[in-house]
């Protein structure tokens, strides 16, 4: 599904390198969980992927079923099926969010040469993949995550995943502000999504997320470096005993 | 103080060949209108209110010729169910034009209503102009109040049931056109006035409106179409107590456009709203002068103006808002921002404030800014392509203004209208 070979990123306005070699491979239907201290790049990456703007690819490869991402434009890469689930939400005030889950499944459509839905057929999508998800009617007619709650942004998130069906799901950081219930409301969301061909790669700095979203593998980055992948026991690991001797393993 | 020569004889200029018709009531209220042009001279860029917008185009002895725009989109407000009057160059063209017969709303045109002796327009024909022109002088108002060619009362008695329409054609490229329009709301009435359309290679216009106490007003006007036309209008309001005026304004296009709006609050309670949503692509420069006089209690008025421009587009706001002593509890709202879609785009704003009351809510505020990145990029990562993402932002940051809509059908109306114009530069 996802496969990055040796990706290298700085940033564009400063000689600051971000990602130094990452290798990642994720098969359909799996699940991978990125772990890693503050600033490995776990966010870069993340952006990288999506095609935000301030990184420079300087090496490295990325590509989605074959296709390279990395010369896609965003809007390209989200009709190819990749989706990033952000870490802090956009608010776009005057943009009702119902406008914007019609007009971005309706041009990820016409992008794949599909017919666009109709607003009886998108209203009877929408207002089935809320209602798991527990999004009022209030909060689809408000304009785009603003004034939501931190709980609400992220099963926004969601629900534009729900909507979208993407192949390839990237959470950034979907956890964080969350308290125990709504992180239970936004994995199970996920955990809806998850039908033995779309994947996920999941970025997280705990390991209760992984409790919910349970992962095939779990990568550990640092230093803009994949530095150790296993099953899920290496969260534990994680969890128990911190970064510093996995640090200290690989130098 | 006289005039220097060279003001007197730029005047002289200007109106040579202008016609002043004599008697009734209207040859009355000409004479005087001259006699306060002559007292003023015309607008200069030395001007305190000239400062951002050169008048020069407009105060030239003749209107340079301005061509058609050929494009086929269907003229805005044609869907809506109204009483169309059509002005052809600055002329009335009854061919055109609806039968001007609604209940509750008599319509009048100029030349025919002023020879009489009396007339219910007397007492407001320049009477409002001449009010504005304190503290700050607009000659050009009363240029058009001295030499007006053409133009309506409108006396409204109750509810009219649909919207009066004023559609503006320009058919002679070098049309010079003056249209000066009255209405009056009496208590309890309430009108909807639409006005469209390019109207001239220079069009003059100024609308005086009485709101009586209780009555409702609702303006909405598009101004579009032949990018090379210039126009200079005035709107002057005086509201009674409990009054509602409400007025938005759509412009696209317009190497010149002046839009001044002076609004009198006269009776407590009372409510006005200005609106004006701009977008402009190269020579394109707009300027919105608002002047908006709290002379009465409890009474709440609201500017909202936002402009996108690009491609070296000026926008220019200047708006004040005055509170006389004893209107407490006024409340004032005043907004003012542009989208700069490059660098090479100006804005200017000059929001003033003057209060002479101690229990009033005044603010106001005035931003420029680039188009969000990052919420260009959200949209984008959602499969949003980059044009439509942009006209998204831009339809969003004009949200606002055209909030200022009461009428669902007829904000549709803007709404369509901008996002077809948008939908034309993303290809």
């Amino acid at each position: 599904m996802l496969e990055i070979n040796n990706l290298h990123v700085k940033l564009e306005d400063e000689d600051k390198v971000i990602l130094r070699g990452v290798d990642l491979k994720i098969g359909p239907g799996e699940v991978h969980a990125i772990m890693g201290p503050n600033g490995s790049g776990k966010s870069t990456l993340s952006y990288v992927l999506s095609g935000r703007d301030g990184y420079e690819v300087t090496d490295g490869s990325a590509t989605l079923e074959g296709e390279e991402l990395l010369d896609m434009e965003p809007e390209e890469r989200a009709a190819a099926g990749l989706f990033l689930a952000f870490q802090y939400p956009v608010e776009i005030p005057g943009v009702g969010n119902m406008t914007f889950l019609r007009t971005a499944l309706n041009s990820q459509r016409k992008a794949r040469g599909e017919e666009e839905l109709s607003a009886g057929d998108f209203l009877k999508l929408v207002r089935e993949k809320a209602k798991t998800l527990k999004i009022d009617a209030d909060m689809l007619k408000r304009p785009v995550n603003v004034g939501f709650s931190g709980g609400e942004k992220k099963r926004n998130e969601i629900l534009q995943m729900a909507i979208l069906e993407p192949r390839m799901c990237i959470l950034d950081e979907t956890d964080s502000g969350l308290d125990v219930d709504a992180m239970k409301l936004v994995s199970d969301g996920v955990n809806a999504l998850r039908d033995g061909k779309r994947s996920f790669l999941v970025i997280t700095h705990y390991q209760r997320l992984l409790d919910h979203i349970k992962p095939d593998v779990v990568h550990i980055m640092a230093a803009g470096r994949i530095i150790k992948t296993g099953g899920p026991d290496l969260a534990l690991e994680v969890e128990n005993n911190g970064y510093a001797d996995l640090l200290a393993e690989v130098q | 103080m006289a005039l220097p020569q060279a003001k007197q004889d730029a005047l002289a200029a200007r109106i040579a060949g202008l016609d002043l018709p004599k008697g009734g009531w209207l040859g009355e209220a000409r004479a005087e209108a001259l006699a306060r042009l002559t007292a003023m001279g015309l607008p200069g860029k030395r001007d305190e209110y000239w400062r951002y917008t050169d008048p020069t185009a407009l105060t030239a002895p003749q209107a340079s010729a301005a061509v058609f725009d050929d494009s086929d989109e269907p003229p805005v407000f044609d869907a809506i169910d109204r009483v169309k009057l059509v002005f052809t160059d600055g002329i009335f063209d009854a061919a055109a034009s609806d039968d001007p017969a609604l209940a509750g709303v008599e319509i009048e045109r100029l030349a025919l209503a002023g020879a009489a002796n009396i007339h219910w327009a007397q007492g407001l024909y320049g009477v409002l102009e001449a009010r504005g022109q304190n503290p700050v002088p607009r000659p050009l108002a009363a240029l058009n109040s001295a030499f007006a060619t053409d133009g309506l009362l409108i006396r409204v008695t109750g509810r009219a049931a649909k919207p009066v329409s004023l559609v503006y054609q320009h058919k002679s490229e070098s049309s010079d056109a003056i249209l000066h329009h009255v209405i009056k709301l009496e208590v309890d009435a309430e009108l909807t006035l639409l006005e469209n359309g390019p109207a001239a290679a220079r069009f003059l216009k100024v609308l005086e409106v009485e709101v009586s106490d209780r009555a409702r007003f609702h303006h909405i006007r598009a101004q579009g179409r032949d990018h090379e036309r210039l126009a200079a209008t005035h709107i002057f309001a005086r509201l009674g107590t409990e009054s509602l005026f409400k007025s938005f304004t759509l412009t696209a296009n317009g190497r010149l456009t002046r839009n001044d709006c002076v609004l009198e609050l006269t009776g407590d309670d009372a409510k006005a709203h200005v609106a004006g949503a701009a977008m402009g692509d190269r020579d394109f420069h707009h300027d919105d002068t608002v002047f908006v006089t709290h002379a009465a209690e409890r009474c709440e008025s609201r500017q909202v103006f936002k402009k996108v421009l690009k491609n070296g587009a000026v926008g220019v706001f200047q708006g004040k808002i005055l509170v006389k002593p004893g209107a407490q509890k006024t409340d004032g709202y005043q907004i003012s921002q542009s989208l700069l879609l490059d660098d090479d785009s100006q804005f200017l704003a000059k929001p003033e404030l003057e209060i002479y009351a101690d229990d009033v809510k005044c603010s106001h505020g005035s931003t420029s800014g680039a188009i969000d990145e990052t919420a260009l990029y959200y949209l984008r990562s959602r499969g949003v392509p980059l044009k439509q993402a942009q006209s998204l932002l831009v339809l969003a940051f004009l949200a606002e203004a055209i909030a200022e809509i009461e009428d669902e059908a007829i904000a549709d109306d803007i709404r369509g209208r901008l996002e077809g114009w948008l939908h034309r530069h993303e290809s």
